[in-house]
């Protein structure tokens, strides 16, 4: 087990540099997933608007532009939060590979951590801001009214990359007890992906699926930034949300640090 | 036949080597369409009505639509892999067997686990039928019967265009996956919530209305409410027939132009 150094900000910079640039070069898979992610964004925001209109105007309290909104967000965010699941680190832990990471002098969750940040940002430049200017040109988005509005949905977005690769992590750690993670791998995409609010906002659910949702840490993946860009949460209720979101980030990132520890002392590297 | 049976049994064979991951390969194929399942249900229970259908109509409309696409997924969605068999040259060898080309992969390649997401469109289709008014006649029996297998083959003829695809654009998996999953998807809704160019596009270009939202209006004896004519609910299996024409060119072209990988 490698010391358990954070790494300096020189090292963290290059990291998060290396990230970006590795997910750079596949610009011809960025450009498929970005008009994948568009085209099923115009079904789902034509399904949301005819709701919105067999309702008078407003689905659970989102009119068109809210809904909007919320759609090209959450299309954007299905990359920038991997919301469809990535198995690197469990196939690195299948093959042996992870003694590599862990024979380094930082602490690899560090380390994955700051390669993961320089990922997101590079998933921001095309697939976020790829559908969002798309939906913003053809259906219109929310316009914010306060200034506030930008900056906190930065941070939101920020920390939904921290809780996202934390949930990522520890799904991924189960390899060292489970070789195959491919069951456990969809079993959480199907609830992240319904529990964050990416399928249909969390609002649209019956009273106890809401309540299972908020119990669980996805919604801080797309629900918790949506809400912030479409003002549905301001003030001080944004503030809360954002704290919401940094005390599951800091809480989950505990708990992978805490699981490798024990994974990485039942680790038997075979063929040596 | 018997080769294909060979090669079918193969492919079985190998996977019933991993009996636990087969099982959890099977719960996350339920899971998937129980995702698509959340959607529908929670919109139609914002809203009473999608452009006049309810909650068990909506879940008619997907319950057919999903049948069809899940068989489609489970006999031939292997072309999604072509794109690996020309990059590796594998395909050559699938093109020196005495064997068609299509039936090769589709006997190889089957993936068993594809049967959870079937057996799930099914269950939902008999929950479906049983919460909605049908005024049963033999006519609308036989096209219960046909609707998934016509479905089948326009989806099936998706799977196979997007697969061709790959002969001209090595990159092009991705958006020959956008078309045929975003088919899958958009075909659960009744058409009209796409609007008039979108919902004709997906109905006379890309027929993906004739595998849920039409034969469900036929089933239900409801008109189209953006004004098609009042036969066209019962054409599936001609939409079929042109699906899988017009397919079958596209491969036939494809494998014509397909030079190897240089090796």
């Amino acid at each position: 087990m490698s010391a358990a150094v954070l790494p300096s900000p020189r090292a963290a910079a290059a990291l998060v540099r290396a990230g970006f640039r590795r997910y750079a070069s596949y610009r011809a898979a960025t450009l498929a997933g970005a008009v994948t992610n568009t085209f099923f964004g115009v079904v789902k925001l034509s399904i949301l608007f005819a709701a919105a209109d067999a309702a008078g105007g407003a689905v659970a309290g989102y009119d068109r532009a809210a809904l909007s909104t919320y759609t090209w967000v959450a299309q954007g965010m299905i990359a920038v939060v991997v919301l469809f699941g990535g198995a690197e680190l469990a196939e690195r832990v299948r093959t042996g590979d992870v003694v590599i990471d862990l024979g380094r002098p930082v602490h690899p969750v560090a380390v994955w951590l700051a390669e993961d940040l320089g990922r997101a940002g590079q998933a921001c430049l095309v697939r976020f801001f790829g559908p969002l200017a798309f939906g913003g040109l053809v259906f219109g988005l929310s316009v914010p009214r306060q200034p506030a509005t930008v900056p906190l949905f930065v941070v939101s977005a920020v920390l939904a990359v921290v809780v996202s690769f934390s949930c990522r992590l520890l799904v991924n750690l189960v390899a060292f007890w489970l070789l195959d993670v491919r069951g456990v791998l969809s079993v959480y995409m199907v609830a992240s992906n319904v529990l964050s609010g990416l399928i249909v906002p969390i609002a649209f659910f019956p009273g106890w699926l809401q309540g299972l949702a908020r119990a669980t840490p996805f919604p801080a993946l797309v629900q918790v930034p949506v809400d912030i860009a479409v003002e549905r949460v301001t003030g001080t209720d944004a503030l809360l949300a954002l704290a919401g979101q940094a005390a599951w980030a800091v809480g989950l990132l505990a708990a992978a640090v805490w699981t490798l520890h024990r994974g990485t002392r039942r680790l038997v590297v075979q063929g040596g | 036949m018997t080769v294909y049976a060979a090669l079918l049994r193969a492919a079985l064979a190998g996977q019933a080597g991993y009996r636990a991951s087969f099982a959890l390969e099977l719960l996350g194929s339920v899971l998937v369409i129980g995702l698509d399942f959340v959607e529908v249900y929670a919109v139609l229970t914002q809203v009473p009505e999608l452009e006049g259908l309810g909650l068990a109509e909506v879940a008619l409309v997907f319950a057919l639509a999903s049948t069809g696409f899940s068989l489609a997924d489970l006999v031939i969605g292997q072309t999604d892999r072509v794109t690996d068999h020309v990059r590796r040259g594998t395909f050559d060898v699938l093109l020196l067997r005495p064997l068609s080309t299509l039936g090769q992969l589709a006997a190889a390649d089957v993936q068993l686990r594809r049967l959870g997401r079937l057996g799930t469109a099914l269950a939902v289709l008999v929950i479906a039928l049983s919460q909605v008014e049908v005024d049963w006649t033999p006519a609308r029996v036989g096209l219960l019967v046909l609707t998934p297998l016509s479905g089948a083959v326009i989806f099936g003829s998706l799977f196979v265009a997007a697969g061709a695809v790959s002969f001209w654009l090595l990159d092009g998996r991705e958006v020959g996956n956008a078309l045929t999953y975003g088919s899958g998807y958009l075909a659960q809704w009744p058409t009209g919530v796409l609007g008039p160019v979108l919902g004709r596009f997906f109905t006379f270009v890309v027929p993906a209305a004739f595998t849920g939202y039409l034969p469900a209006l036929a089933l239900l004896g409801r008109d189209d409410p953006t004004g098609l004519p009042g036969w066209l609910p019962w054409a599936s299996p001609l939409a079929a027939l042109a699906a899988a024409a017009a397919a079958a060119l596209l491969w036939r072209t494809g494998i014509r132009h397909y030079v190897g990988a240089g090796g």
